[in-house]
């Protein structure tokens, strides 16, 4: 780099005797200290750009060898394949007209979450969107049982157990004729009280099938002040049930763990711990008073029993085997490790009273999504191609400021994506990777204006090096604003949209950013020191920047010699463009001096230069 | 061909070559509201847009990666597993069916993918089941106007402080707001299928629209700069105020050229491979959606961005003031103002 090559021109005077012409090297060097602090800001602006790259690639590297993450940007489900299920909560009756709150969501997020990893689903992300929905994504296809647990209303209650059978429906000529069945004699003392039992429950109770699907409403229409049949499909049982002892809404916490003998010996049992709140823990204590009483009385009474249900249905019917004072209860029995967590699970998340509906479901399938993410990738190539090739064209050896300047955008954003996938789980989705190609145009169209900017500044006579330095001026600003209008979109679509449109609208602010931070650190920088060699300072013929083949004007050989233009050899353009520049010129005087049009041309486009910046 | 664009570039910088963009102003803007006119009857007369499935509500099946494409095939298999109506079952890329039917419950379904993929031989990885409730086009089309709403309020907001002049602000969104209009006119005419990602495409074409305005209307600044104070230089006191808009545009439509071109080679390798390749799909509707709004919007800014600011600006006195003074002084110099290239448009 030959700094001392030409002047930055920073006054019209000084300006009009710079040579903007190939006799640069003829022309009367002053070396000034204004060329000499744009070099500086240049290389200074190249390292700063190589410590933030090498910064970003070392957290990179750290992360890859600490074994914290991968080398490829974490891809969304649609280009990963996948189930993802956009569920909006519906309230309870009982809670009609009530606009669901953030909290509720929120927690019906956690909800979820916890059910969906109950199932052992890995790698499953449950999200909130506008407020209002909830997103479900995991990868493969989910299992019915999975898609049931996520919709789930969780309306969980505890009541006891009157009678049990098998989950078979009573053959018909076994079944009691309804006139025999006796009316309950007195009015049920408590729930666990036989009277609760009336004919049409027995008639119900004997016919019920708990391996036939029941309607989700007809499950849930159980009245909690009357007694009632369920299932528990899981042991192929069926029960008469007393009325509602305590709401799912009482229990605090439950977990699972190894159940432990009096001695506090591991007795190898796979146990539910289960913990009231303050209400539950008297209702229960009440409650396991009067069952373990009668299980004492009778041993095998069903009537010790109490049932747990979520939903309708029975997913646990436990015999109180101790009087329960401090609402901590464990329930023992043949689990496995499996059946305590999904049964603490449920018992712990259980009381939420928001049920979902599937808005809106996708399931794309592993070879969809990779082969989606293949075409995007080769669209991303050819386009970059396409850009690369019609820039080379366009601005000849200049092209290459673009093409690295992409080659720097790109790497930024790649380094941008996989570290926020990293960190913030960020993950691109096919509309992202479209936001990231369409981002190619939108960056080169930087490198443009800026180009267009310098090569009008030549047009209008300047040196190359002040014509980099002017058009600079102007085009940083051009950028900002455009950018700005950018960046404002893309964070109005984040923050506004759903869905896809985030993704999108997160590539393309990104690349908004990663642009800014090249535009200023890079190309800029890379034309100022480019501009102090031979090759494009000197406006050698391909650099796309000879100003012969921008028509500048004037023209100049030396200091102050006109050379004529090319095309001022007595056509009929050239009288066109002596006319011309009589018109730009200032005054009737123009013919005598290339010195005065010069002079006044730059003074004024210095003016409007300054002007303009502020 | 790069050296005639340049120069092209040289003689519309000089203003040797100059397109009558203000000059005919009446003439763009009265064309633009037609067009707008008639974008918003087509979709009118046509009975609405071609809505995907995530705006009308239904069940979407798409079988990729088979050899088997027959579309029977698939009608028959939807038949045997649902009694779903208003199936259509449609070849939309090499190897890929793709099969919409009116919207199924879930475990219909689950039924009818199971029954697709037997059907066509495939295996559960090639079969993509889509879902939509009829809620959610209409959560997503509700987010969008008002993203589209709030995006308008702040960049005009932005803008009129950028360029400290409203009009600029009115004249950009206007223009805007015709690209976006037409846009969803050449939708409903060629009948393209409108989904979630042409909308997003919608919303970039907007952000792409403005984006453009603001690069000319800054040329537009600086060479009005200055002219109503008589501050500006004598060169440029010279020509009107709108002389000078029109010159402005002129002097960026290489670089409006340059920039469409780049911006629509990228959309376009997607487009070419989202169509053809993949079929419909996320990347066919983005891009399409791109690819007619960059090319509309680059034109709005030349055709109705600049020549609406003129005329906003030449309702006021001064300018009309300032322009009078030109053109007076023109008649009475005579001589080389006549050759004016606004005045005289096109020479040659």
């Amino acid at each position: 780099m030959a700094s001392d090559k030409d002047t930055s021109g920073r006054s019209g005077a000084d300006e009009s005797k710079t040579s903007p012409s190939k006799a640069a090297s003829r022309a009367p060097r002053t070396v000034r200290s204004g060329s000499q602090a744009a070099v500086s800001t240049a290389k200074r602006g190249l390292v700063a750009l190589a410590v933030l790259t090498i910064a970003l690639a070392g957290i990179l590297i750290y992360g890859v060898t600490t074994d914290r993450t991968g080398w490829d940007p974490k891809l969304a489900l649609d280009l990963e394949g996948g189930t993802q299920m956009v569920l909006s909560p519906e309230l309870q009756e009982a809670q009609d007209g009530q606009e669901i709150t953030q909290e509720q969501l929120d927690q019906a997020v956690e909800i979820i979450r916890q059910r969906v990893d109950g199932t052992g689903v890995s790698e499953a992300e449950i999200s909130t969107q506008s407020g209002s929905n909830i997103v479900v994504s995991m990868p493969g296809v989910p299992s019915s049982e999975t898609r049931d647990l996520i919709q789930t209303s969780a309306q969980m209650a505890f009541r006891p157990v009157i009678t049990t059978a098998e989950g078979t429906p009573t053959p018909e000529e076994q079944r009691t004729p309804v006139e025999d069945i006796p009316e309950p004699d007195a009015e049920p003392t408590d729930s666990s009280d036989p009277n609760w039992v009336t004919p049409e429950l027995v008639k119900e109770f004997e016919s019920l099938d708990c391996a036939a699907q029941r309607p989700q409403e007809e499950r849930k229409a159980q009245d909690p002040e009357k007694a009632v049949v369920a299932c528990d499909p899981a042991n192929n049982a069926k029960y008469i049930l007393g009325p509602l002892e305590i709401p799912g809404t009482d229990i605090d916490d439950a977990s699972y763990g190894m159940a432990n003998n009096q001695q506090g010996m591991s007795t190898g049992q796979y146990a539910v711990n289960l913990q009231f709140n303050s209400e539950g823990t008297e209702t229960f204590k009440e409650l396991s008073e009067r069952l373990y009483q009668i299980g004492q009385a009778q041993q095998g009474d069903p009537r010790s029993q109490f049932a747990i249900l979520l939903d309708g249905t029975v997913i646990s019917a436990p015999s109180m085997n101790a009087v329960i004072n401090d609402g901590s209860a464990q329930i023992t029995g043949s689990f496995t490790e499996e059946d305590a967590r999904f049964l603490s699970e449920q018992l712990k998340y259980g009381a939420l009273p928001v049920s979902f509906s599937i808005e809106s479901e996708q399931q794309i399938s592993a070879t969809l999504g990779s082969n989606q993410l293949r075409m995007g990738i080769i669209a991303g190539l050819v386009g970059l191609a396409l850009v690369c090739v019609y820039s080379m064209f366009q601005y000849r050896w200049l092209g290459l400021v673009t093409i690295s300047s992409l080659l720097v955008a790109g790497l930024i954003t790649y380094f941008a994506i996989t570290l926020l996938g990293w960190s913030a789980n960020y993950r691109l989705s096919l509309a992202g990777v479209a936001g990231l190609i369409v981002a190619i145009g939108q960056t080169a169209d930087s490198f443009i204006v800026y180009f267009e900017r310098i090569r009008d500044e030549i047009r209008a006579g300047r040196s190359i090096p002040a014509a980099v330095d002017h058009g600079w001026k102007r085009a940083r600003q051009t950028v900002l604003a455009a950018k700005a209008v950018n960046l404002l979109a893309a964070v109005v679509l984040y923050f506004v949209a759903v869905g896809n449109v985030r993704g999108f609208a997160f590539t393309l602010g990104l690349t908004a950013i990663a642009d800014l931070l090249v535009v200023f650190l890079f190309t800029h920088p890379v034309m100022v020191l480019l501009t102090r060699t031979k090759y494009f300072g000197g406006g050698a013929k391909n650099s796309g920047l000879d100003p012969e083949a921008l028509d500048a004007v004037p023209f100049y050989r030396g200091a102050g010699r006109v050379r004529s233009p090319e095309d001022s050899d007595g056509l009929t353009i050239a009288e066109r463009r002596r006319r011309q520049k009589a018109a730009e010129t200032p005054g009737d005087g123009a013919a005598d001096g290339a010195d005065v049009s010069g002079g006044s041309s730059a003074v004024d486009q210095t003016e409007q230069t300054e002007g303009s910046t502020r | 061909m790069s050296n005639r664009l340049a120069r092209f570039g040289n003689d519309l910088h000089s203003g040797r070559k100059s397109y009558p963009f203000v000059e005919k102003r009446r003439l763009w803007l009265s064309l633009t509201v037609a067009l707008v006119v008639l974008s918003l009857l087509i979709p009118v007369v046509k009975g609405g847009f071609n809505l995907g499935i995530d705006f009308t509500g239904g069940s979407e099946f798409t079988v990729s990666g088979i050899e088997n494409t027959d579309v029977q095939t698939g009608e028959q298999a939807v038949a045997e597993s649902s009694d779903a109506s208003g199936v259509t079952v449609t070849n939309i890329a090499p190897g890929t069916v793709r099969v919409q039917t009116e919207q199924l419950d879930d475990d219909q379904t689950l039924a009818v993918k199971d029954s697709l993929q037997e059907a066509y031989g495939a295996s559960d990885d090639q079969v993509t089941s889509n879902f939509v409730g009829p809620t959610w086009g209409q959560g997503v089309t509700q987010q969008a106007l008002w993203g589209l709403l709030i995006f308008v309020l702040l960049a005009t907001v932005l803008m009129a402080l950028y360029f400290r002049t409203w009009k600029m602000s009115v004249s950009a969104v206007a223009a805007m707001m015709a690209t976006i209009v037409i846009t969803a006119g050449v939708y409903s005419l060629v009948d393209f299928e409108v989904t979630p990602s042409a909308v997003i495409g919608f919303l970039t074409v907007l952000s792409y629209s403005l984006y453009d305005s603001v690069v000319v209307f800054d040329k537009v600044r600086e060479n009005t700069k200055g002219l109503l104070s008589g501050a500006a230089p004598e060169e440029r006191a010279k020509r009107t105020f709108s002389e000078q808009i029109n010159l402005a545009v002129n002097q960026t439509l290489v670089r409006s050229i340059n920039t469409s071109i780049v911006g629509i080679l990228p959309v376009g390798a997607i487009l070419f491979i989202g169509a053809y390749l993949l079929g419909a799909g996320t990347l066919k509707d983005l891009s399409l959606s791109l690819f007619v709004g960059i090319i509309v919007g680059t034109i709005a800014t030349m055709f109705v961005a600049a020549p609406l600011y003129s005329w906003l600006r030449g309702l006021e006195p001064a300018v009309r003031d300032q322009e009078r003074k030109v053109l007076d002084a023109r008649q009475t110099d005579g001589a080389p103002v006549t050759a004016d290239p606004v005045q005289a448009g096109p020479r040659e």
